[in-house]
């Protein structure tokens, strides 16, 4: 799956056929409110999405359905076969292989970064305490944040947060990531390590789903950007049509706001 | 000189000095100030001399009433001459050495257990040696083996008992709670709508009215020739009472841990109980200590209401000494300041340990 690679951009492996996603017809409410409408997406392996829209777009919400953080009330949601639905051993499966990170980070801020990266191994995975310790020192390694593994995520920065988050994931060894704004909450000069990170991430040929506005990184490393608005997915293309011309006008108006600056 | 620089200034002046800019500073700043600690001082001198006097210059020990009719001061004779009643109760006078060692023993467990609970390598003892010490104390309690001559439990009386109802109740009813505010907050609408009423209902009671039901009208409820012991009667009544409170302790505490924890675990795909024994009680528990030792404190005192349905708790006993002899009952202030100050010093070790553990638990997680 990992392909070497010297440049810096464009270097990402081409997703595989196998359909690792499948949303056909989802609809969610909040109420009366209808958040998500007739929603198709298919995600193949490999695949990295970018999914941008206005606030209270339902964007989030789109990605929150695919761990079942969220319900929705008709049509379909089947991740590597598995249909989402009340069942709670399918969710298990599920989230087993489909891991997330948020924009808070949400790491257990009672234990060290050590324990919050081999919680889910050790009690999910049943690893033995040793195996877990050196997977998480691994991942830890890999986000560039190795020697902090023994503090609390209170004494970090939001961008080594965010990383540590990032490598809680990977612990799960998972086959897909999900990123809710994962660079929102950060200061400025930290949202550049975060997605170094990420962006290494795809070049190995992770799935990955990420609602971001971080328009360099779908340049980047993007095979499909998604726009969506009051629910609904409007525009999906690659990142150079999508940029270079958008056919509907909301896509049009919504770049020129986040790119005019 | 750069070097000295750098050391924080010395105080200056002689101690006096210091005590004059000290107080100026902490006791007479502004007239308000001024006032409450002359007002403050006044107090103090009109209290402390005379209670000094009467407490300890003019008291006496002596084991007599005729001791006590000589003095103008504290008669802590009574106390002396009744301690054994006091601190037992009717449990057979000769046997009393039961109670004592059962007593020993369950401080022991307690302070074993809260010093322990910092260390890993006795934290996994903590569930055994309970395992073992309340059967010890039962026997110890009850006899019938061992050579023990069998006490039924309705002589049990005094301190003993104040501490065992305390302690069995806070071990029963911490996790019962716990089971209630997890259900009040349950998706589950049967399982939510039972712990509601529950929590309601036992709440809206007095804890009076609750040991009257146990122990009068429950009987009534129960088929002929089967009873149910008074005091577990007492005992449960005090755990189904309590529970209700901590339970709704628990729910601040449950909805104060941010929903991101409770979706970290879920994405993470912990099941329920793995992340609410991992990741969501160790934060929630750890932000309701006070109020949870305040329910474990109101629950101590709570016990002398075992009183009206005839179990003699410690302040039970204090009662029947006053009335064991009429010459004794005008030192009813004595008696009472003595089962005050073993109780204040129950109750504020608790306090003191609460807060120990609050500090010791937010080590090295400070920014």
């Amino acid at each position: 799956m990992t392909v070497a690679t010297e440049t810096t951009t464009g270097a990402v492996p081409p997703p595989s056929e196998e359909d690792v996603i499948v949303v056909n017809k989802m609809n969610k409410w909040y109420g009366n409110f209808h958040v998500l409408k007739d929603i198709d997406l298919t995600v193949r392996k490999g695949e990295r999405i970018v999914i941008c829209g206005p606030s209270g777009s339902g964007k989030s919400t789109l990605i929150r359905t695919l761990n079942r953080l969220e319900t929705y009330q008709s049509g379909e949601v089947t991740v590597n076969d598995i249909l989402l639905g009340d069942d709670v051993k399918n969710i298990e499966a599920v989230r087993r292989d489909v891991c997330m990170v948020f924009q808070h980070f949400n790491l257990f801020p009672h234990m060290t970064v050590l324990e919050n990266l081999t919680l889910a191994p050790i009690w999910v995975r049943k690893m033995p305490k040793k195996e877990a310790n050196d997977l998480a020192m691994h991942y830890l390694e890999r986000v560039r944040i190795a020697e902090q593994a023994h503090k609390f995520p209170g004494q970090l920065s939001g961008g080594q947060q965010q990383r540590v988050a990032i490598a809680r994931s990977l612990c799960m060894q998972p086959k897909i990531m999900l990123f809710d704004e994962p660079t929102s909450a950060l200061d400025p000069e930290m949202v550049k390590e975060v997605l170094d990170v990420m962006v290494e991430l795809a070049k190995e040929g992770m799935t990955m789903l990420c609602v971001t506005h971080e328009m360099g990184f779908a340049k980047e490393v993007a095979d499909r950007v998604i726009f969506m608005d009051a629910g609904q997915i409007v525009e999906m293309a690659g990142p150079k049509e999508f940029f270079d011309n958008p056919k509907s006008d909301r896509t049009k108006l919504f770049l020129s706001q986040i790119l005019s600056h | 000189m750069s070097e000295n620089a750098k050391l924080p200034p010395l105080p200056v002046g002689t101690f006096v000095e210091r005590a004059v800019t000290w107080s100026r500073k902490n006791l007479f700043d502004g007239w308000f100030n001024t006032l409450l600690t002359i007002g403050s001082i006044a107090f103090l001198l009109w209290l402390i001399p005379p209670l000094i006097q009467w407490g300890i210059v003019n008291a006496t020990l002596a084991p007599t009433i005729e001791g006590c009719a000589e003095v103008t001061g504290a008669c802590w004779g009574f106390v002396n001459a009744n301690l054994r009643l006091i601190l037992f109760g009717t449990y057979p006078y000769e046997e009393q050495w039961r109670p004592l060692l059962a007593m020993i023993v369950l401080m022991g467990i307690i302070c074993a257990s809260l010093g322990g609970v910092k260390y890993p390598s006795v934290r996994k003892w903590i569930i055994p040696m309970w395992v073992v010490g309340v059967p010890i104390i039962a026997i110890l309690m009850w006899g019938g083996v061992l050579g023990l001559t069998y006490v039924q439990n309705s002589y049990w009386g005094g301190l003993p008992l104040t501490l065992i109802l305390s302690a069995i109740g806070i071990i029963f009813a911490f996790p019962f709670g716990l089971l209630l505010a997890l259900g009040r907050q349950s998706n589950m609408p049967a399982i939510r709508t039972a712990s509601v009423v529950y929590i309601e209902i036992i709440r809206g009671v007095p804890l009076i009215t609750v040991l009257f039901m146990a122990s009068v009208m429950f009987p009534l409820f129960l088929p002929d020739g089967v009873s149910i012991d008074k005091l577990l009667r007492a005992q449960i009544g005090i755990i189904l009472f309590t529970a209700a409170y901590l339970a709704e302790v628990f729910r601040g505490g449950l909805q104060a841990v941010p929903r991101g924890q409770f979706e970290a675990g879920d994405s993470l795909a912990l099941s329920y109980w793995q992340s609410m024994r991992l990741i969501i009680l160790p934060q929630a528990l750890r932000l309701v200590i006070p109020p949870t030792v305040n329910s474990f404190i109101s629950m101590l005192k709570d016990t002398t209401l075992v009183v009206i349905i005839g179990l003699f708790d410690f302040l039970g006993t204090v009662k029947l000494a006053l009335r064991s002899d009429p010459a004794w009952t005008k030192y009813y202030v004595e008696g009472y300041a003595f089962a005050a100050a073993i109780f204040f010093l129950i109750c504020f070790s608790m306090a003191k340990y609460s807060a120990y553990l609050e500090k010791e638990l937010r080590k090295g997680e400070q920014r």
